[in-house]
């Protein structure tokens, strides 16, 4: 049974990987997963310098999921690749590294930095943030602005590169197309929707922030129909996430479009999650006599 | 390998109007909690509520691992109402726990409400030599108030809010006749030889760090935020400290009263 997939110039023993800042660097959950069996660790996402985060509170539950405003709290990349990233050399998994900028110039900045290290194999680049030279709006909203910073940091690299998609967009599939452009290896989606909870008692908002991202099961119904959009509109793989629980929603995904798919929220609810989808997909192509993986993307039946 | 286990529960019953204990056995108990950590708990029902609870350790006993909790919100609503022989899932223990005293001091307990069942814990570590100061909004919130008789081996001073029980006014009113007044020397007549320990909501933590900084008097204190993945991974527990942010689950519960920045 062949269970790998290709992503870029990666090749990954499975199609299951880890949702940026759901799973730390990798480190925290080191005690309740074996992370060699992971198709790939994708580690909370990083900046040139470090940031100090949001005011508290952070998180919040909503019916079916949650709301965050971490806001980008991160050690920076220079202490990542001296303190964390020896822990992830000790595994035989591809390790993949989120990261951002506040300018078109830090994210070239980052990304040459991160290429030139052992040890991290792809990188993932998070335009869901506030760019500052365009007033604070968002890189990933503005097609223009995203052509930009994709090329720019294409530019820079020959590690594998994954362009992740905000789904704040009115057409996701033509920000995908944009990224393809530019020179993306894939495109991953989605990243958090924005949201809001207010406490009736206190009318104030339930977040330090305000606002925040909504994850978990509540979005995967968006989530599968903007892979599903995205799939039919680029050549470069997909990577499928959003509201992930177990084997069936990962396989759901990969039938819209998806060569691989990232858990997130899950990690949270159960701790295995990743690895109980791993064996679930297993016994899955057992049962339907599938003896490729790959068979599943874009298997979905119209 | 870990600290995800399951448990079925063997008892979930009212101790008092709006709190319960809850007993649980684990299938298997790998690492002992300390006093002050805590277990992230779900009930599996359904995705609604979705997250793990954090529940501080407040005894384990005979392989069973013990919980206080105050039925508060959508997840203890949806705690209360699992029976006997249900299934649970843990994550723990976690987080850091209380520091134990030095032999030359005397540790000073103060709970708010609910967090007597952090301390509690604590107190049967150190045989019951310590002083409790345990204060609640009113008589029907105080717990384990005969447990704590039988445990306790120095003085256990009640306050409520409303003065249906103990003394009228906050823990912090009591402790602060306590230690101005002479009666109660430590063992020389000076303040610096208590340490302060402190679980309960955070207006109380706050008073607990102000007054523990005017007396010179050391600190501890057990803190609280929403939590998502309890081990450290989602940075979503975070209290601000004079070094930057702080994960509750990891670097705390426990912190230095000192360390907290109060906004
Ligand atoms: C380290 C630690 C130890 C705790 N120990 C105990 C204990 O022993 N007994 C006990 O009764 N309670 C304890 N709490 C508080 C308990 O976790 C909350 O009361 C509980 O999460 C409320 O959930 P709910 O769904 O009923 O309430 P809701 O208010 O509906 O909860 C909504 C969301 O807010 C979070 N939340 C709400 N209040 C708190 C709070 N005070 N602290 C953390 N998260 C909160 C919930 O986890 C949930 O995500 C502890 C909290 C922490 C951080
Ligand atoms: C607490 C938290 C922190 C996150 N941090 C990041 C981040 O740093 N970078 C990023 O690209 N996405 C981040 N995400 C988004 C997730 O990687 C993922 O895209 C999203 O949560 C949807 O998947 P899920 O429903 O399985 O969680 C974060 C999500 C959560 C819940
Ligand atoms: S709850 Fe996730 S870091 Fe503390």
């Amino acid at each position: 049974m062949d269970l790998t997939v290709n992503i870029g110039k990666l090749k990954l023993k499975n199609p299951v990987m880890t949702a940026s800042g759901t799973f730390g660097y990798g480190e925290e959950y080191s005690e309740f997963v074996d992370l060699n069996k992971l198709g790939a660790i994708v580690v909370k996402g990083l900046s040139l310098l470090p940031r100090e985060g949001n005011p508290p509170p952070r998180v919040v539950e909503t019916p079916a999921g949650m709301l965050n405003a971490i806001g980008l709290q991160n050690i920076g990349i220079e202490n990542f690749i001296r303190e964390k990233l020896p822990f992830l050399r000790q595994f035989d998994t591809s390790v993949i590294v989120n990261f951002f900028g506040d300018s078109i110039d830090e994210y070239a900045k980052a990304a040459e930095r991160l290429s030139a290290v052992d040890g991290i194999h792809g990188l993932e680049m998070n335009i869901s943030c506030p760019n500052k030279e365009a007033n604070w709006s968002i890189f990933g909203t503005d097609p223009k602005v995203t052509f930009e910073v994709v090329s720019a940091v294409r530019k820079v690299t020959d590690i594998t590169l994954i362009v992740k998609l905000s789904p704040n967009v009115t057409d996701i599939a033509l920000m995908a197309k944009v990224a393809e452009d530019a020179g993306a290896d894939a495109v991953s989606l989605i990243n958090t929707i924005t949201g809001m909870a207010i406490d009736i008692k206190t009318k104030r908002p339930r977040l330090g922030n305000i606002t925040g991202g909504l994850s978990g099961p509540a979005i995967k119904p968006i989530a599968v129909r903007m892979v599903y959009e995205t799939f039919k509109a680029v050549k470069i793989p997909v990577i499928g996430m959003g509201g992930i629980m177990n084997s069936s929603d990962a396989i759901e995904f990969m039938l819209a479009g998806a060569t691989a798919v990232a858990v997130g929220t899950a990690n949270f609810v159960n701790p295995s999650t990743t690895i109980d989808i791993i064996n679930g997909i297993e016994s899955f192509m057992v049962e339907n006599s599938i003896t490729d993986v790959k068979e599943l993307t874009g298997g979905i039946k119209i | 390998m870990s600290k995800y286990i399951r448990a079925k529960i063997t008892e979930n019953a009212p101790v008092n109007k709006g709190h319960n204990l809850l007993v649980l056995s684990p299938d298997n108990i790998q690492q002992h909690p300390l006093p002050g950590q805590f277990y992230m708990i779900g009930t599996d029902f359904s995705y609604d509520p979705l997250l793990k609870r954090p529940f501080s350790i407040f005894r384990e006993a005979s392989g069973e691992l013990q919980f206080l909790y105050r039925i508060k919100g959508k997840g203890t609503e949806r705690m209360k109402e699992m029976k006997k022989g249900d299934t649970v899932n843990l994550l723990g223990p976690l987080g850091n726990g209380y520091p134990i005293p030095g032999k030359n001091l005397t540790p000073v307990l103060i709970a708010g409400g609910i967090g007597i069942a952090s301390l509690f814990p604590l107190a049967e570590k150190l045989s019951g030599n310590v002083h409790l100061f345990y204060g609640a909004r009113t008589k029907n919130e105080l717990l384990m108030l005969n447990e704590l008789k039988g445990l306790l081996r120095k003085e256990l001073i009640i306050s409520t809010d409303d003065g249906s029980e103990g003394r009228k006014g906050t823990v912090i009113d009591a402790l602060n006749v306590f230690l101005t007044s002479n009666s109660h020397p430590p063992q020389a007549d000076s303040t610096s030889n208590f340490l302060l320990y402190a679980c309960g909501p955070s207006p109380m933590l706050e008073a607990v760090s102000k007054f523990a900084a005017e007396k010179g008097i050391k600190g501890y204190i057990s803190m609280e935020e929403n939590m998502a993945c309890g081990v450290g991974a989602c940075l979503g527990c975070t209290v601000k400290t004079k070094k930057g942010y702080k994960r509750v689950c990891k670097e705390g519960p426990v912190f230095s009263a000192e360390e907290i920045v109060w906004t």
